[in-house]
């Protein structure tokens, strides 16, 4: 079983084991086949709109170089979408000819339900009801992409529940079903191929960075929920080693800050949850980060030294999110807010920091805080 | 040879109570769920029992406590709780095997470890219609006592119609492994019962059983009786 450290694994029922196998195996081929990684590169170039650009803010940060990865301009406008696609054509070599989701902010949802209409796919999409009441607009894009958007009203009717529901239809409809997960989560193969599927964050931003400035960043920074547009960001810096690689969490749902060892969605890592296991709320403003759980390679780059998690508060996030929007005239989401809020404290000069979505989403929700 | 009947009960206050009355009724067993907050392997029925017990309290030590209680209750009667992996990393995991061994356990189902992973904890193994045969030998060799056939592709649950896929499915498993065989997922009728132990050599009532459970332990009793009459009657 694929493991970072003594993070990640197989934590799921027998039911699912062949299918993880079959999409490993199809996985490893796909990666090495070179008309594999074309179709993704012109699915990218050709629908999504990469490479995508690096903006100078200059009025957010003027005692700074920053720099933004803006994601926020992709098609769907997020970088869900890399993954999606990624994964669609994936499943597609598979055969499979439904597929699920879950969806916290409603960006993966969208991203899913984007790529299954471009590929004429089925496309069923969970999400807690309370997250569908906080992200209406992206519910209504879903339906007129052709989604069927399934409510959660279990538990916290939130992320967590809607990622424990996309499992257990996968566990029904396995042999039918592909199951796009949206995050460097839930169990192996799914962290690894998420991550290379969003490295091409990490490797735009790389080479544009050296392009403009001639030298690699002080610092990269991004947003970490489950972490996949942190984690595609970082696998461009990993190996250049005086690259400060900083994870930025929602305080209230803070699973690398706070959290402690134990097993949800089918991988062990670092995780908000109690003493006996039992996996606690997460509390966030911000849909996409309200997660009690990280990807396991996080907890892993934690671990190691080669990444570091700070956290930034719901008011800290609502600054920001307006800050951006005054100073450059970009609304980012409410989670790559989060990032934005700790530009301002960090020790380094030249920043390069994942825009992972823009903020239209969120408009009602920001308008109606006190 | 008699046909095991297995009854799960949700670890709670009552518990012991409605082993008691289970065992009277003609079980052979009896599974004690450890409630998991995020149970990818269960329907609604024991998803609902999980988060009234854990709202009510039953973390891993009162599970433990509520163990030894039962295992007063019901003499040589095997007790085999069944968690999730989450539970058994908070706790420990070797801590966990002993701790429930001295709590009167006489075995351990962990629905989300499958065969293969962590194979010093010795425990009952599932396997699923989807498992290839290469998987079934495999939780055949691991598998502690007898082999878990899951009879559906999906969540634990009480259906109209016994899996269709039982027989093929019950059928491949004897040819690759001497193990006895209980099946479970989908039964809660005397007469699926009675059905899915004509091809295996016992049966696993879960979420009918927690449902009847809720009347008491008299309907309880009542219930297991019908399906011991029902497993008799072959």
């Amino acid at each position: 079983m694929t493991t970072y450290g003594e993070w990640g694994g197989r934590y799921v029922p027998e039911t699912l084991i062949p299918a993880l196998d079959e999409l490993t195996d199809a996985w490893n081929e796909a990666k090495q086949d070179p008309s594999f990684l074309a179709e993704i590169e012109a699915l990218g170039r050709d629908y999504t709109g990469r490479p995508s650009p690096l903006t100078r803010a200059e009025r957010y940060a003027p005692d700074k170089r920053l720099y933004l990865k803006r994601e926020d301009l992709n098609h769907t406008g997020a970088h869900k979408i890399n993954n999606a696609l990624g994964q669609l054509v994936l499943a597609r070599r598979l055969g499979k000819k439904r597929i699920i989701a879950e969806t916290g902010a409603g960006q993966h949802g969208v991203a899913t339900a984007t790529a299954c209409a471009r590929f004429g796919l089925e496309c069923v999409v969970f999400m807690g009801s309370e997250d569908m009441r906080r992200q209406a607009p992206n519910v209504e894009r879903m339906g007129l992409l052709g989604a069927v958007v399934v409510p959660v009203e279990f538990g916290t009717k939130t992320l967590k529940e809607a990622t424990s529901e996309a499992i257990r239809d996968w566990i029904t409809n396995v042999e039918t079903t592909h199951y796009v997960i949206g995050s460097c989560v839930g169990p192996a193969p799914y962290p690894e191929l998420v991550r290379e599927l969003q490295a091409v964050i990490g490797r735009e931003a790389r080479e544009q960075i050296l392009a403009v400035e001639g030298r690699l960043p002080d610092a990269v920074l991004a947003c970490v929920g489950g972490g996949s547009n942190a984690i595609g960001m970082f696998a461009g810096f990993i190996d250049d080693a005086d690259v400060d690689l900083v994870g930025v969490e929602a305080a209230g749902a803070a699973s690398l800050g706070s959290g402690r060892a134990a097993i949800l969605h089918g991988a062990r890592s670092s995780t908000l949850a109690d003493s006996d296991g039992q996996i606690a709320d997460a509390h966030s403003i911000s849909a996409g980060l309200d997660y009690p759980g990280v990807g396991p390679e996080h907890a892993y780059l934690r671990d190691i030294g080669r990444a570091r998690y700070i956290t930034a508060t719901d008011d800290e996030a609502l600054a920001a999110f307006h800050g951006l929007a005054r100073t450059e005239g970009i609304i980012p989401a409410l989670e790559s807010s989060h990032a934005l809020a700790r530009v301002h404290d960090l020790d380094a000069e030249l920043i390069v920091l994942c825009l992972s979505g823009r903020g239209d989403k969120d408009l009602d929700h920001v308008l109606s805080q006190p | 040879m008699r046909k095991q009947l297995v009854i799960y009960l949700m670890a709670g206050r009552d518990t012991p109570d409605l082993a008691a009355a289970a065992v009277a009724g003609g079980a052979d067993m009896i599974e004690i769920g450890f409630p998991f907050s995020d149970p990818l392997a269960d329907g609604p029925v024991i998803r609902a029992a999980a988060e009234s017990a854990l709202a009510a309290g039953m973390r891993t030590a009162a599970c433990l406590e509520c163990l030894a209680k039962t295992r007063a209750r019901v003499g040589d009667t095997p007790l085999i709780p069944m968690t999730y992996a989450s539970l058994l990393e908070a706790y420990g995991w070797e801590r966990f095997v002993t701790d429930a061994r001295a709590a009167g356990a006489t075995g351990l189902i962990i629905a989300d470890l499958p065969a293969g992973e962590r194979t010093d904890v010795k425990r009952i193994q599932l396997v699923a219609p989807t498992s290839t045969d290469e998987r079934i030998a495999l939780a055949a060799v691991e598998t502690d006592g007898w082999l878990y056939l899951v009879t559906l592709t999906g969540t634990t649950g009480a259906r109209v119609e016994l899996s269709t896929a039982l027989d093929a499915f019950a059928a491949r498993a004897r040819r690759l492994t001497d193990k006895p065989l209980y099946a479970g997922f989908g039964i809660s009728t005397p007469a699926q019962a009675a059905a899915a132990a004509s091809v295996t050599d016992g049966i696993v009532v879960g979420s009918r059983a927690i449902l009847v459970a809720g009347q008491g332990a008299e309907a309880l009793n009542d219930y297991v009786a019908a399906l011991r009459k029902a497993l008799d009657s072959l």
